[in-house]
């Protein structure tokens, strides 16, 4: 199936669950009492929204439904939709008018940092940008190699060093070499690291500062990867990170399985930082622009729909 | 963002006005059980693992005499530990040895889980007990998953079995056991790729070498800060291939890890190892009943503890309790305490592992002063054998040439003896009290070695 089939099963799969969701929910001539709203949080909760989330947007329907008098199914899940899509403000192109754009890559261990890297790099070369990706994960083992294939995979250039080397010098090297190169993309990779080793988190800085330093415009973006498999750590992941190195958005990776990654209602709400990719398979395909709507309906979509 | 005060705190709330009562009434336990049920969910255990702990949890609560020794609110926290500690298990880090060798070890979970990093761990907790393991390299399908597990061979410098990314990942292992008997190797450690537990191909992949290679242990590796989809993860993998444990990656961070309750509550397999950092010797046996503190967002003091016990030298603590005892603790014996103090690794590390401390602004209100550490140790290292022995003759000129030697202010020194005057009282304290210091070092449950005004 192409892409385009994919995606548009995809969809209809997540519409109709969504739907037959909620309209199990009040089938029975049921009211919208309070047994429906328990249970409504409890999908919520269960697409790791977070307890205090959920019951936020549970509150706001309650109120809806009073105010509004919503009688009708239909009518309900347009203004809960709509509750979560709020929530997630306005979706966001990655900003990468710059030229070269540097886009670095952050997050915790195995959220999918550098898979998302060669997938990125895919779709700026389909639109024919000139890219380079930097090796900047010089500690795990084999991380070089791992985004060497990708480069390959993909056919861009990367910038690397050895292993154990410092990463703020990959970086350096790679906005260099952009420049020489007139390439349009820097990607930047980085270890992976839990947001509590504070001396990680410091080695971070020093490598988005010296990004920083080489052009004050820079980078452009930096993107926390999260994976959707991620409950509630999800929030402080987000918020350290922003704190570190001023993340400007997120790649939510892994929503080809059955996590929601609801956690992300939470973390756009309180930190205002927008989801921007997801991440939908291990293919070089597997990348989309994040779409409130359609996340908000598969909240509510079930594996069986 | 509502950072989540401990448990026993938030009961403690609850409770205020139930002090001296006999018994827990219904009302009474059900205002409790919000909170509990508010905590787990927080700490990411499954929603309807939630609803079936507290209903019970509930049942065996409501009716209970409150102990005399403890308020209600301690009363339902001890309740709700037993049970927590319960359904975790006992604790359980043995491999199942096979009767003939090699004992055969499979790894399964899902990508990014940590099975790589776990394979060399637990190949390397392995080699420690005797055994002579070989690790497979079954991810053929992730770019450089085998050369990463060569690298981590290397770095232990034990053999890795690779046949490339062409072979099925089923030839792979069967051809590695045939290797191991062929080589003396007892233990046959898998690695597998990651895959979703709803990829229906590579799920049948894995049972297709479990049919093959008929594994001893088949574990689950699990991401400590999975959320609600744990539950789905576990079962199916379960159901498919009938898992005998789960180790749990990541516990390092700051996560709750409600996923090791969730886990265990569908599996039934007991949860074998903790993954605590990122170097090879960082795989720990895992123990329940503190995960349930986790969990319960009560801290895991334990294990604080216990680092803090492992670098307290028993005899040392006796001498030191002596020298108090007769009121010859000196300079050097503090400076030996802070040494110790560092070596249990960063501070802020360390008190993350308590409740609420793995928030960052809560950190830096109550951080321990690392600069300040080192600070100390310069000043007490300039100082002369004898000014340590007896700081009473540290007059001012010797004041000054301590804190030139050090690159620090007099004043810096003068606060240093005033901290050691008062650390010095407190530990008179402390030894003066029933239990003696060196018991108190044995005795798992105190902060020895924490007394020190190092507190912000
Ligand atoms: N199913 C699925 N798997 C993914 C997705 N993104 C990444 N992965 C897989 O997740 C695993 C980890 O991905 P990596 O890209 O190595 O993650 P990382 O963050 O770079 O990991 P470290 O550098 O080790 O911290 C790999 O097996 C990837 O193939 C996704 O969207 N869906
Ligand atoms: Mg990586």
């Amino acid at each position: 199936m192409g892409f385009f089939g994919k995606l548009k099963e995809g969809l209809s799969k997540t519409r109709s669950g969504f739907v037959d969701r909620i309209s199990n929910l009040v089938s029975g001539k049921r009211e919208f009492d309070e047994d429906f709203f328990e249970e409504l949080e409890e999908i919520l909760v269960q697409g790791d929204v977070g307890v205090n989330t959920a019951l936020e947007l549970v509150d706001r329907l309650r109120d809806a439904v009073k105010e509004q008098k919503i009688k009708e199914t239909e009518r309900l899940y347009q203004v809960l939709e709509q509750s979560i899509v709020e929530m997630l403000g306005e979706d966001q192109p990655l900003n990468v008018g710059a030229k070269p754009s540097v886009i670095m890559v952050v997050g915790v261990n195995g959220a999918g940092k550098t898979t998302t890297i060669g997938k990125l790099a895919h779709q700026f070369k389909d639109q024919g940008k000139r890219v380079i990706i930097a090796a900047g994960d010089t500690f795990r083992a084999a991380a070089i190699d791992q985004l060497e294939v990708w480069a390959n995979r993909v056919g861009t250039q990367i910038i690397k060093h050895q292993e154990g080397s410092d990463p703020a010098a990959v970086a350096f090297d790679a906005i260099q070499a952009a420049r020489s190169r007139n390439a349009d993309v820097v990607i930047i990779d980085t270890a992976g690291r839990l947001q509590n080793k504070t001396n990680l988190m410091k080695e971070l800085q020093k490598v988005h500062r010296v990004i920083n330093r080489e052009d004050p415009a820079a980078p452009h973006e930096v993107l926390l990867v999260l994976d959707a498999t991620t409950g509630q750590n999800a929030i402080s992941q987000a918020k350290v990170f922003k704190e570190a190195v001023g993340v400007t958005g997120i790649a939510l990776t892994k929503l080809d399985g059955t996590a929601k990654g609801g956690v992300v209602l939470g973390i756009a709400n309180e930190l205002k930082i927008p989801v921007k990719l997801i991440g939908v398979g291990e293919g070089v395909e597997d990348l989309r622009p994040f779409d409130a709507e359609e996340f908000a309906r598969a909240l509510f979509a079930r594996e069986e729909d | 963002m509502a950072l989540f005060a401990g448990l026993a705190e938030k009961l403690q709330g609850t409770f205020q006005k139930l002090k001296g009562k006999g018994k827990l009434s219904e009302a009474d336990v059900k205002k409790a059980m919000r909170e509990v049920r508010l905590a787990l969910l927080e700490a990411d255990v499954n929603y309807k693992v939630v609803k079936d702990f507290v209903s019970k949890v509930q049942e065996r609560a409501v009716g209970q005499e409150v102990l005399k020794s403890l308020t209600p609110a301690q009363q339902v926290i001890k309740i709700v530990n037993e049970e927590l500690t319960n359904l975790m298990g006992g604790e359980q880090s043995k491999i199942k040895i096979a009767s003939k060798p090699p004992t055969v070890i499979m790894l399964v979970g899902l990508q990014g889980a940590g099975k790589t990093t776990t394979a060399g761990k637990l190949a390397n907790v392995l080699r420690k007990q005797g055994r002579r393991p070989l690790l497979v390299a079954g991810d053929i399908y992730r770019p450089a998953a085998i050369k990463q597990l060569q690298v981590l061979g290397e770095q232990l410098d034990l053999p890795v079995f690779s046949l490339g990314d062409k072979q099925s990942p089923v030839n792979i292992a069967r051809a590695a056991v045939e290797h191991a008997k062929n080589h003396g190797n007892d233990m046959v450690i898998i690695d597998t790729a990651g895959r979703l537990h709803v990829d229906e191909e590579l799920m049948q992949e894995l049972s297709d070498i479990k049919e093959n290679v008929e594994p001893d242990e088949i574990l689950l590796v699990v991401d400590a800060m999975t959320g609600q989809d744990a539950v789905n993860v576990a079962q199916t993998f379960n159901e498919q291939l009938g898992l005998t444990g789960v180790i749990l990656t990541k516990l390092d961070g700051d996560t709750r890890g409600g996923a090791a309750l969730s886990v265990k509550a569908v599996t039934g397999c007991p949860i074998k190892y903790a993954g605590v950092g990122e170097k090879l010797d960082a795989l720990e046996p895992f123990h329940p009943d503190r995960m349930a503190g986790r969990i319960l967002g009560m801290g895991d003091v334990l294990s604080l503890i216990e680092k803090a016990q492992d670098s307290f030298d028993e005899e040392k603590a006796k001498q030191l309790e002596k020298k108090i005892r007769q009121q010859q603790f000196t300079l050097e014996d503090f400076l030996e305490q802070l040494q110790q103090m560092k070596s249990l690794g960063p501070m802020e590390e360390i008190l993350s592992l308590l409740p609420g401390m793995g928030n960052v602004k809560q950190l830096k209100n109550l951080q321990v002063d690392e600069k300040e550490l080192v600070r100390t140790e310069a000043i007490i290292q300039s100082m002369t054998p004898e000014e340590r022995r007896r700081p009473e003759i540290i007059n001012g000129s010797r004041k000054k040439r301590i804190a030139a030697g050090s690159g620090t202010r007099v004043q810096d020194v003068n606060k240093l003896l005033k901290q050691f005057n008062q650390a010095k009282k407190l530990m008179r304290q402390l030894a003066g009290d029933q239990s003696k210091l060196a018991k108190r070092m044995s005795k798992k449950r105190k902060k020895s070695g924490f007394g020190l005004p190092f507190f912000r």
